[in-house]
Formats: C-alpha cells, structure tokens, sequence
C-alpha cells in the first residue's frame, strides 16, 4: 500500500508497505529511529509508545500493534521528535532528569511519550494516563513527580502543528490487491462483501497480536480507520449508539455521565494506548469471553447492529454469542453498531482481575438491577469469565425479581449462580474463585445500595 | 567533593531523549544475520526423530544448528556443566532450545524457529516439589544443614511451640529490555561480543570455551542494560554463545534477541520455595529455638541454585537473635526452567520465612508483631548481647546492628501506634472492607558467599588535557553504578564530574571481573577506581612537590584545582605538566573485600563484610468479598550508610520496594500440569503498574555512616530495600486476620485469590 503521514515533522510518502509491517518495526529497522523500543510486543508494556495526532488531537499509542496503514494522514512523534531544534528538552524531559525518573531508561522512552501526550491533553490523572506503561526499576514514584512537576508548563508549538497535519494533497491509498482501506460503511459493505475471507481490522489491538506473537500471514486483509462513518457516538433522548469504530478512550467519556460505574470499568480495561486504539465493534465482534463491554452491554439491554452488503439485522446482544469462537455473523457480516436504550442508572460493573489497571478480568460482573417500593422489578445481570461467551445470569435474574430487596433475596439469589455457571480454572482464577466470587459481586451491589464501602479505590490510609 | 550529592543519572538526558543505546540499537554492520531457537514442546522426553527440511527452507533462513554441529563446548551453564546450548539429545523443559536458526531477520528466523518437525520419546516430568521430593531428585546429595545449638530440643522445652508450611512463589525478573547479545567476527577467528548482561567477564568464558580458543580472542563490550535484575547473571549465555558460533560458521556479524514470550519461557526465574517451619518461644514471644526446611525448586539445571540455597539459609534469621536454630535445605532438581539469580538471591526467600513466624507468634499470643520483633532483635553489638552471643545461626557476631534506633525512628515517623488504633477502630466499623498493617525489618548480609568473587579492578586514564577516562568491571542496569563510582573518581582528583567519562565495561580493559551482582557494584568497584586514581593522584603529587620543593603531603586536590604551597594549578594544567614531565597518567586499581571467610559446607564464618538495614511499615486495604487489594501507604527508613548519592539510593529503595511488594501480592507464575508456563506475557503476569505503589510512599535514609571501611563509609543498596516489600505481604495477613481468630496463613503471592481464600479460612474456617 502507498500512504503518507507526518514523522516528527517531516512527510513521509511510503510506497508499496507490507500491510501487516508494524510502526515499531518501521521506526527501527527503516527508519534508524531506535529511541523506540520493543518491550513486549504486544501492546503491554508500552516501551514503544508513540505519539500520534490528527484533528481530533493527540494521542498515545502502542507502535508495537499498529500497523501502517493505520497512519495514513496521521502525525507521529517518537521520542526523538519531542524536543526543540535547539537542543532544548520538552518539559517532561527536564522534569524526568531533575526528578529521577529513569534508571535502566529502557521504559523511558515509552513514558516520556505518553507524558507527552498527557501533557498536551491537559490530563493530570496521571496514574491512568500511565497506566500502560510498565517500568520494573523505580516504582514509579519519582515518575509521578516529574509528571506532577510539569502540569502547568507550556505545551510546545509542535503539538498544534502535528494536530492541524492534513495531507498534502488529496491522496488516496493506493490500494494492493489483498489490502483495503474503504473510506466509508458503504464502501466496507461492498469489499467485504466481495471478500469475505478477508480480516477486517480496526484498531488491530488484537489481530496486533495475530502478527507479532503468532507469526500468522494476514492474506486479505480490511482496515477501518478511514471509515468515519463508523467513528459516530449518538446520544439521543431515548437512546444511546456508538458506531463500530468508536475507541474505547471516547466510550468510556461518553458514559462517564449516563453509567459512571461502566465509564469505570473502561478506565481500567486495558491502558490509555490500547484506549485509544480498540474498538467497541472490535471487541465485540472478536467474541471474547473475557471482554469486557459485552457485559455491561448485556446489562444495558444493547442491540447489536449487523449489516453486510445492504442487508441490515439487528439482535439483543447477548444472542451474537453462540459458542466458545462462535458468533451469530454471516460471511461478509459486519458489526456496524451497538446502540442500548438510555434508562435511569442502576447499572455496577465489577471487574475482577490480579491488578487493577491494564489487566484482562478474570470475572467481569454487570449488574443492573431495578428496585421500586422495595421491590426488584427489573433485572438484567451478565458475566465474562464465566462461561466460553459473554453470558446473562438468567436463573440469578429471576431469583430477583418480584421479589423484596432484602438480604434475604440476596441470599437467595447467590445460590442460583450454580444454575448459571460452570467457569473454568486458568492463569488468572480457578473456577472457585470464579463463582464464589461472582456470588459475592451480587452480595456487593446490595451492600453499596446500603450506602456501605466496598470498594478499596475508595479507600485512603 | 562530588560524592554524597544527589546528582542525576549519568545516561539521564539519553534516556529521556532515546538516544541511550542498548544492544538491540547498536548499528550492525552490513549483512548481519539474526537468531532464534528452536524450543521443546515438552518438559522431559528424548529426541527420537528431527526433521528440519522445512526450516532449513523457510525465507531468509541462511544455515540451521544443532547440537552436533557445535564445534566445541555444547554449554552455557554458569556453574557445573550441566546445561547445554542446544539440546543433547534429551529435553528437561518446555522451552528449552534445541535448533538454532540463523537467518536474514529477526521477524524470518522466529518464523523459522517453529517449523521444527521433532518427535520425541516422552517421559514424565517432574514439575513440582512433591514430585521431585517423592522421586529424591535433587542437586548435592542431600540437605545442607546449618545448626546453632540444639533447635529441637529448645522448641521441644519452649513453652509455647507452632509449627506450620506455607508457599513462596518464583518471580519473573521481567526487565523491560529482553535478553539480548551481538557477535562481530574480527580477523584472526577472535571475536568480538555485545552483550546485555551482568557478568562480561562470564559471557567471554563461555564464548571462548564454545569457540575453542583462548579468552584473550574474545572481547565482550557492555554498556548498559535495559534491567538486569539477576536475570543478565547467567542467562544472557545462551544468547551471547549462539551469537558467537553463529558469527563464526557464517563470518557475518550475528544478533540474538528473546520475543518477550520467548524470553519468559526460556530464562529462569527467582526460586519457589516451600519453607516448614516449627518454634518454640515463651510467653513474652522471645524465641527459645527455631527449625526451618526450605524445598528450593531449582528447575532443571544447577545454574546458580547452590548459593541461592545458601543465601536463604543466611538470611533465615533475619534481624532476630536466635539462640538455637536448625536450617534444612533441599534444592530440587524439576523439569522447569533453571531457576536464577534473582535481587536477594534466595534472601528474600529465607526472610519472608522468619518474618512469617515472628508474625505468627505474634497472632498466637496477641500481641503487637512489632513488640515480638524487637523482643527478638539482636543487640545493637555483640558485647551488649546476652552471655555475648550475638551469633548468626552460622556463627558470625553481629557487630552492626542498627536496628533498634531505625525501628524507633520509624515506628514515630510513620506514626504507627495511633494509625494501628485507627485500623482496628476502621475494623470494628466496616464489615467489607479491612485494613491491616504491618512492619518488617531487614537485615542483609553484604558480600559474595564465595569468598574469591569479592574482588574487583578499575582502569583509569587522565588524558594531558585533564580529562579522565573511567573504567571498572562493575556493569550499569539502571542502578547508577556508573554515576557513584564517577563521583567516586570526581572526588579523588577534587575535579567537577564533567571531566570524567564513563566508560561501557570491557573485558579488555579490566580482566576477570566478577558479577555485578550481590550488590557489591558500588563496594567493589568503587574501591578499586579510588585506588587507581589514588595512584595517579600520588604520581601527580609527587611530581608537583618536587618541582616545587615540597612535601608530596602538602598537594591537594580540590574544587578543579591542585595546590602546591602558594603554587595553583588548574587540574588540566597540572595533568598537562605531569604528561610532560613524563609522568605516567594511566592506572590500574583492585580492591578485594576484607575480614570475610566462610565455609559453606559446614555454614560456618563469616560471609559478609557488614549488613545493610531497612525497615517498612506498610498498611494496606482488603475487599473481603473479593479479596481485592492494594497498599495504602508505605513508610520506609533505610540504611545506605553514609550514602554516595541519595538520590540514587531512594531510586533504588523505592523501585526495590515496589518490586518486592509486587512479588509477593500480584506476580503470580502458573505453569499447567504439562509443565507449560501459563504466564508467560504481561498480558498474564502481573508487575506493579503505576497504581500499585502506594498512594503515601514516604523514604528516608538512616543517617548513620558503614561500621565497616566501604567506599566512603556507603553501604550496598541494590538488593536490601527488595525485602522491605515483605511488610506489605504482612500487612495484608494483618487485614486478614480482622475476619476472625484464625491465623489467616497466607501464602505468597497473595493475589486477589490468595487474600479471598485467606479470608474464607479465617471467618468461615472453609
């Protein structure tokens, strides 16, 4: 494919680029740009973070799992791009030497740029913002100083010219045969009609990993990012829709006010890097039964939109999921969107997992549960890591309703999780845990009704 | 003087402009070849079949290697050779390599690296510590035992006694730059060797025995590592080896390193231990004896198990004065990677052992666990002690302890009592959520256990300009070696820091260097730099106070210039007349530990130079719905002695202590029961993220100078604040134990899980 963006400044016009080749891998094998580094590839470390921005500003992001094609137009900063000509350092560079923040400096570089990121973005949550990025030596303390002492300097100019980066001219990506960029949903029903066995890509937070860790040769292959049609967050009235391209970063701020607890969830669901790049569409469509929106989706009462070709079907959410790998979506079916009603909020996700930030849930429970005169009258409950799909808690729902919100239902009702549930033993959880534990969230979301802490976020020394 | 002062790092501004080079960003020299292993599938089995045609066909591959084609020495074992680079024949581990690919790309010879067709004969693994202790497989013929006293005679009189046997998991060193090494052949079949690792001097060994020819053909060049951790002690071999035969059957400059998945299924990690313990004590919880067994799971070759075992037994008494004690070791020999040198060296391990029944005997008599460990501290010097026996279980006297007054210190500064009022009134009130806290102290003994490693060299030049040119055989992974020992030099000829320059470590310029590894870099190296710039400085002086007819004493150096009675001279005027003079500015220096001897067969001497000192109060919060969890604040006084650069020392006391408290909470390593790691990504194994350390993170260091005459009177500071970490294990058992009157016996790491079952031991007694 032949594409163009910005590097550190500079245009880059690349023509005939493997479709699958990686930023990382560009940036250090091409480019001589070794200031970039490969911790894990797999988007977990974040020793290759990147700074990447367009007209919707800058962002963070893993080199390691993007794959070129998903730069075309874009404006990327690597380390070496952040300072002045001059010589002078960017404030966040200063501030790491005066606070010690690097000592074997290998992560360095990944945080410098993702404190850069934050930085223009005014972000001062820092440890959310750095949550992506893993560094062995220090302990992070004095990184957060240097990220604190820096809140208030100027951002550096470059920035708003990286934003207002558009490409020079009109151009087009020139398209090889098994590689495609449709530029719009329309565009995309029709090529994936045409090419059914192709690998649609859309932040490749996943297929990422297809290339880097199983070594497998994407033949056909379909990237989304030019499809802004898709990149659309609807907020009406009555209903809430995000469009299959929508990031994770723009989900979690979109519901940050109609379902905080989600809104939460998402903070910790992966870091700002993996964020920025992921999907809702993706992670719903790739299956999981360890992601994390379905879930709380479920819970919400989601609708999945489909469409492939002209043909559009809609289906609640929770029957997408057949099977362990098997989902209700034709060849050349695509997910075009998710959209659930808006309602009163009573909706808790807990999600379960070794560390807080950047970890894959071990249980993910989604709760929304309606009381009116003390009386359950509505309850939609699903699980992830809990069965081989995203799974509702059917027999759980109905030991609840129509029944009074006492601890006595409750009671009643964590017993039901059996009839539910047979998880599995892994690296994460032995099935024991799984379900006691899946108990005990419902035992949660009745004490937090009582107003009582449950939550160690919440707690202070 | 430049020692003492809070300066950056040395490569500071490189690292945060990415411009700090690691092995993997060296420019290679055209047509070079990258690497990558064929690995076992299984974990113990022979090979009965190896078809490789179809690596040996893939894109990009330029030659295969097998065992068979190694032209010399098939082993990268850093002790006993007993693990081959490539596989013999038989394979003792999932991961273990058994082909070598050499091709045109990294990305095309892992590609390669799994188009091994290999049928093996499949035998069954021994995976855990009851396998191998059923089946009696093991290294050394049986159980060390180091003994003071009679322990079980004492426990057996003691009033009270409990006895108990808990887990410590392995840890993965994860240091963000994987394993990695370049070989560039040089005329004449001599060789030359970038490697990332701690030990140089052991990469040329091994390259040169695999090559055939004599260490001085071999050069080995490391600037720096991305971490090391202990991980780069011996691990990097296999790397650097294959690098080398590589580049020497192809004649092209050869690179190998590990995919971040590959790099954790094949290295080694920090030992499991399975530690029981048994102990008497009286009322007032004073320990009357005290008998541990430690089962060591070594994985499948020696490596450097042996003194790992022995550095757990060393530490098995912590900071406690124990007058009878029996330590019973078993290093197990499984069918899982070799585990490794890992920060502490197995003293994490024998700490967390003791700290565990120090916190126990608190529990079982009610009282406060900081009360028990004072009362079983050790005196503050041997003649203060009882009967003037201040003996460690292997008969060293503690002449150094700081204890008493840092644990004062601490106990006000953290405001311990009225906080630990505060908890248990939080306790009473809040039925989900519980606090706990806790206060561990370390004492860790400083110096190699074997004995002839504590020895050191430094070359330094000082150019006719004034500049000098530094170098040691101590190697830089982040700790800031580089820049202490800088600071080291800066002071001895009284000259600011800019004019010294640090140099990558160099098996040509300084010769059979140990490890940087038991923390000795600064102790080691240190001294001997100060030595070698002492015998320039005295040349320079003695050249001076001739010329001005004076007393060699009466030259100094200091703030950048040398004074000769009235006479003044810039540092770079005086190097350029001394040069002129003919006098030679170019110096070796050694340094060797003094005082220390040590027998560890019979565990008896004295290993270590001095002890270094910490203490942690840690207090934490638990979910006891899910045992969710997380270190609230942390309190730390730590002894750096009089401290080269506290800046640097906090670095290492705070990122020790966020490594310590990470294995033993959320760095959980599983492997299935085909003997297959699980964890083998940070995808699922766990290190501190940036939320992990504790919102009140408050690190001081003790102001009091080393006893012992170190490099300014510093002490090592690598590895001790490791085990500060071992209070927030604690602290977490004491939040448990607020859920009923069982002890809640967690074992390590306590996960999220590990606090949930805990939880469910001490309410529900399930």
């Amino acid at each position: 494919m032949d594409i163009t963006f910005l590097l550190n400044g500079e245009t880059v016009e690349l023509e005939g680029v493997s479709p699958t080749a990686t930023l990382l891998d560009w940036l250090r094998e091409e480019r001589h740009l070794r200031g970039t580094k490969e911790g894990c590839n797999e988007g977990d470390c974040g020793a290759c973070t990147v700074m990447v921005s367009d007209a919707d500003g800058a962002r963070a992001l893993n080199s390691c799992i993007l794959f070129l094609p998903q730069l075309h137009g874009k404006a990327i900063r690597t380390v070496e791009g952040v300072g002045e000509a001059d010589g002078s350092l960017h404030p966040v560079q200063d501030a790491m030497i005066e606070h010690h923040g690097s000592q074997c400096g290998f992560c360095t570089p990944g945080f410098i740029m993702s404190m850069t990121a934050a930085h223009a973005n005014g972000a001062t949550d820092h440890d959310t913002q750095l949550a992506g990025n893993l560094c062995r030596c220090t302990g992070y303390a004095p990184i957060i100083r240097a990220a604190e002492a820096c809140e208030d300097k100027p951002v550096p100019t470059w920035v708003n010219n990286d934003c207002a980066f558009v490409l020079p001219k009109a151009t087009e990506v020139a398209e090889d045969g098994p590689a495609h960029a449709p530029t719009s949903s329309d565009e995309l029903a029709a090529v994936y009609a045409a090419n059914p066995d192709a690998t649609i890509i859309a932040g490749a937070t996943d297929v990422g990993l297809w290339v880097t860790k199983q070594l497998r040769d994407l033949n056909s292959v379909i990237f989304l990012n030019r499809c802004d049609d898709l990149k659309d967050v609807e907020v009406t009235e009555t209903n809430v829709r995000f469009g299959a391209m929508v990031d994770m970063n723009t989900v979690g701020d979109t519901l940050s006010d109609l379902h905080p607890s989600y809104a939460e969830m998402v903070r910790r669901y992966a870091s700002v890097q993996v964020r920025h790049a992921a999907t809702i569409g993706g992670n719903i469509a790739n299956g999981s039964p360890i992601g994390d929106n379905p879930p709380a989706l479920i819970a919400l009462g989601a609708t999945l939109h489909l469409r492939k070709g002209d043909t559009r079907r809609d289906m609640p959410l929770e029957d997408f999921f057949i099977d362990y790998g098997k989902q209700d979506r034709q060849p050349g079916e695509f997910v075009e969107a998710v959209s659930f009603p808006r309602q009163p909020d009573t909706l808790k996700c807990y999600k379960l997992s070794k560390r807080f930030d950047q970890d894959i849930s071990a249980v993910c429970g989604c709760f929304n549960i309606t009381v009116a005169d003390g009386i359950v009258t509505n309850a939609r409950i699903a699980f992830g890591g809990m069965a081989g799909i995203p799974k509702r808690a059917t027999a759980v729902e109905a030991a609840l309703i129509g029944q009074p919100w006492t601890v006595a239902t409750i009671t009643a009702a964590k017993a039901k999780f059996d009839a539910d549930f047979t998880p599995l033993t892994d690296m994460r959880a032995s099935a024991e845990y799984r379900l006691e534990t899946a108990r005990a969230l419902l035992e949660r979301y009745f004490a937090e009704s009582q107003g009582q802490t449950t939550n160690v976020l919440e707690v202070s020394a | 003087m430049s020692v003492t002062k809070p300066l950056p790092h040395d490569a500071a501004r490189l690292h945060v402009t990415g411009t700090a080079r690691y092995v993997d960003d060296i420019p290679t020299p055209a047509g070079s070849l990258h690497l990558a292993f064929g690995q076992s599938p299984i974990a113990k089995g022979r090979i009965t079949a190896m078809n490789l045609d179809a690596v040996k066909a893939a894109p990009g591959v330029v030659a295969v290697m097998v065992a068979d084609d190694l032209p010399f020495a098939n082993d990268v074992s850093p002790s006993i050779h007993d693990e081959p680079l490539l596989s013999d024949g038989t394979v003792n581990y999932v991961g273990q390599p058994v082909f070598l690919v050499i091709a045109e790309s990294h990305l095309a010879a892992r590609k390669a690296a799994r188009l091994g067709q290999i049928d093996y004969a499949e035998e069954t693994p021994l995976l855990t510590v009851d396998e191998a202790l059923a089946a009696d497989s093991r290294f050394e013929e049986g159980p060390r035992i180091y003994e003071k006293g009679d322990a079980e005679a004492a426990i057996d009189a003691a009033p009270r006694q409990i006895e108990a046997t808990f887990e410590i998991g392995g840890q993965e060193h994860f240091y963000l730059e994987g394993q990695a090494a370049m070989a560039v052949p040089n005329e004449g079949g001599d060789m030359l060797v970038h490697s990332s690792t701690q030990h140089p001097t052991e990469i040329q060994h091994k390259v040169a025995e695999a090559l055939g020819v004599p260490m001085h053909a071999v050069r080995v060049e490391t600037r720096r590592m991305g971490g090391g951790f202990g991980g780069k002690e011996s691990q990097g071999n296999a790397l650097a080896v294959s690098c080398a035969v590589a580049a020497r059957l192809t004649g092209r400059a050869c690179k190998m390193r590990y995919d971040r998945d590959d790099d954790m299924v094949i290295t080694g990690k920090r030992h499991e231990f399975r530690i029981s313990y048994r102990v008497g004590f009286d009322d007032d919880g004073r320990v009357q004896g005290v008998s541990f067994k430690h089962y060591t799971r070594c994985g499948w070759a020696q490596d450097l198990s042996l003194p790992v075992a022995d550095r757990a037994m060393l530490h098995s008494d912590n900071a406690y004065l124990l007058p009878n004690a029996r330590i019973e070791s078993h290093r197990l020999k499984t069918n899982t990677q070799s585990a490794t040198a890992y920060r502490g060296f197995g003293g994490p391990q024998g700490m967390v052992g003791i700290e565990r029944v120090m916190d126990h005997i608190a529990h079982d008599l009610g009282l406060d666990p900081v009360e028990v460990r004072k009362r079983n501290y050790y005196a503050a010097k041997a003649d203060a002690a009882p009967q003037g026996d201040n003996s460690t279980p292997y008969g060293m006297q503690v002449e150094d302890f700081e204890l008493h007054g840092m644990t004062e210190r601490l106990l006000e500064t953290s405001n311990y009592a009225a906080r630990k009022a505060a908890i248990e009134k939080w306790n009473a009130e809040n039925p989900i959520v519980k606090k706990g806290i806790a206060f561990a102290p370390v004492k860790f003994g400083i110096s190699f256990t074997l004995t002839h490693l504590n020895q050191a060299g430094a070359l330094v030049h000082v150019y006719q300009d004034g500049s000098v040119h530094l170098n040691h055989g101590g190697t830089e992974m982040g700790q800031g070696l580089f820049q202490k020992v800088a600071q080291v030099a800066a002071s001895r000829f009284g000259i600011p820091l800019e004019l010294v320059k640090i140099t990558a470590t160099d098996t040509a310029k300084v010769p059979n260097t140990s490890a940087t590894a038991a923390s000795s870099g600064s102790d080691l190296n240190g001294m001997a730099v100060k030595a070698a710039c002492d015998t320039i400085r005295d040349r320079m002086a003695e050249f001076l106070a001739e010329r001005h007819q004076a007393e060699v004493s009466d030259v100094t150096f200091s703030d950048g210039s040398v004074e000769v009675g009235e006479a003044h001279y810039t540092f770079q005027e005086a190097a350029a007349m001394a040069y002129q003079g003919r006098i030679s500015l170019s110096a070796t220096g050694f340094y060797k530990t003094p005082k220390i001897e040590w027998d560890r067969i019979k565990g008896q001497g004295r290993p270590f130079f001095y002890f270094a000192y910490g203490a942690s109060i840690t207090e934490v919060a638990i979910d006891t719905l899910t045992g969710e969890n997380r270190i609230l604040r942390t309190d730390i006084l730590h002894d750096a002695g009089a401290s080269l650069n506290p800046a640097l020392d906090i670095g290492q006391v705070e990122g020790g202590y966020v490594q310590g408290a990470g294995w033993l909470t959320t760095e959980e390593l599983v492997w299935d029961d085909q003997g297959r790691l699980r964890t083998h990504a940070p995808s699922t194994y766990k290190i501190p993220a940036c939320s992990d350390r504790p919102d009140v993170f408050n690190v001081a260091l003790w102001d009091e100078q080393n006893r012992e005459d170190t490099i300014y009177r510093s002490k090592a500071v690598g590895e001790p604040p490791f085990m500060l970490g071992i209070s927030a294990w604690l602290a977490l058992s004491n939040a448990v134990a607020a859920c009923g009157d069982a002890y809640p016996a967690i074992d390590a790491p306590a996960t999220a899980e590990e606090v949930w079952a805990g939880v469910r031991r001490v309410r529900d007694g399930i």
